[in-house]
This record gives C-alpha cells, structure tokens and sequence, in this order.
C-alpha cells in the first residue's frame, strides 16, 4: 500500500494530491477524500484566522499509527494524509485525507476513521483569532464518541470489502 | 528528562521546554503533575485541572498512571483539537 503523510505550513492542491495517490493504478476503483477547511464562524463567532500548533514528531508518529491501523482494518491500497499547520485563513484547507481501494466500502470507512482519530489523538491545537482576542479551540466530546465507536467493533482484513 | 508544553500549557508554564530532575519518590505521570504544579504560579495555573491534562512520553499517547522511570521526554498539554 502507498502511503503518503505529510504535515506542512503551506497551501496544497487537492487535486494534485489525488491524482498522484491513482495514477498508473489500474487495482484502485474507488478514492474518496475529506477535506477540512476553515470556517470563518469557528467556536461561536467571527474569526480571522486560526493558527494550528503541533507535536511534530509525534504527529508524524502518531498520524503513521493510524494509518497502519486502517490498513490492517481494510482492503486499502493507497492513503495520503496531509495536514497543515501554522496560520490558516477562513477559506483554506487545513487537512486531507484520500483513502483507495478496490471497492467504496474500504475506501469510505477507512477515511472515516483516519478523520475521526485525527480529530482526537493527532498532537494539533487551534488557535482562532477573533476581534476579542486569541482563544484557543475546545475539544467536542462529540468527537471523543465518534473516535470510540471505532474501538467498539474491530473488523479484521478480509471482513469489509 | 525533557519535559515539553504546548498550546495552553506552554503558556501557562511560559516555556516551551525544559529540563528536569524530578524526586526519586516520583514515579507517574500523575505525581510528576502533581509536583509540576507547585513549582509556581505559572505551573499551579497550567496543572489546575489535571484531569483535562494528555501527556505523552517519548512521542507516544500515556495514561496520568503510567511509569515516568527510563522516559527521555515526557509531554503535557490539552485535548487535542486538529483535523
């Protein structure tokens, strides 16, 4: 499986990045991606901007263990995360993932699950910068359940296709 | 060992880093927070709460009643918010 796991300061193209993870690949029939963008109206008001801060060996490490985890979980043949950090404007990506497989299945829940302990377990914070001053964001027990719905059921290889 | 802080806790230590030589009696997680916060004001405010507090020691995810013994860089900081 190709996997691709970058965290950067800079502006990616989505596009480029999904045809990259497909080309010359005749085994993939399905790619799905998630991408994450900055809302202007982040943690109850208008913001100008956040900033994201991170662990970054541990991102790495940690992003690398998930991924390992949604290979092991399903029939993937390619993912590509890539989230960045630093100052992020209303309007610009912050993270994607692209998941592939055979078949829509595999490639819809692993990216699931990739987001959901991205959300979770990846060492980032955001920063939002409102007119009031610099907050950082909450964490959502919302995502705290999304994360452990995947602990619940632990389909092997082989079982989801 | 190296302790690191981020995002509130960074501030409310008011350092990124630092070296430290904690007591022998000292032996988690929870009892090196428990000693971190009361080294000062900065430290009593970041470790007020340590139920909110995630660490991690050397780049990987522990629970507050894991052994520090052997760790070479043990990190403090908030629920984590990326994605």
């Amino acid at each position: 499986m190709t996997a691709t796991i970058r965290l950067q300061k800079e502006a990616f193209d989505i596009g480029a990045e999904v045809t990259a993870l497909a080309r010359g690949r005749a085994d993939i029939g399905a790619v799905v991606t998630f991408t994450g963008i900055c809302r202007a109206d982040e943690s109850g008001g208008t913001i100008s901007a956040l900033t994201l801060e991170h662990y970054p060996d541990m991102a790495e490490a940690e992003i690398a263990r998930h991924v390992e985890e949604a290979r092991a979980r399903w029939p993937l043949l390619g993912v590509t995360v890539i989230h960045r950090f630093g100052r992020i404007a209303p309007g610009e990506v912050i993270v994607l993932v692209v998941t592939a497989s055979s078949h829509r299945e595999a490639a819809f829940a692993a990216a699931e699950f990739l987001m959901d302990y991205l959300k979770t377990r990846a060492p980032f914070w955001k920063q939002v910068e409102k007119a009031a001053g610099n907050e950082w964001v909450e964490a959502k027990t919302a995502d705290d359940s999304a994360a452990a719905r995947w602990s619940a059921a632990k389909p092997r290889r082989g079982e989801v296709n | 060992m190296k302790l690191r802080y981020f995002a509130w806790v960074r501030e409310r230590v008011g350092l990124a880093e630092e070296e430290i030589d904690p007591p022998a009696g000292i032996a988690t997680v929870a009892e090196l927070v428990a000693w971190l916060a009361r080294r000062g004001d900065g430290y009593a405010y970041a470790f007020e709460n340590p139920r909110v507090i995630r660490a991690a020691i050397d780049k990987s995810h522990v629970r507050a009643d894991a052994r520090i013994k052997g760790a070479g860089e043990i990190a403090f900081f908030p629920p984590m918010t990326g994605g």
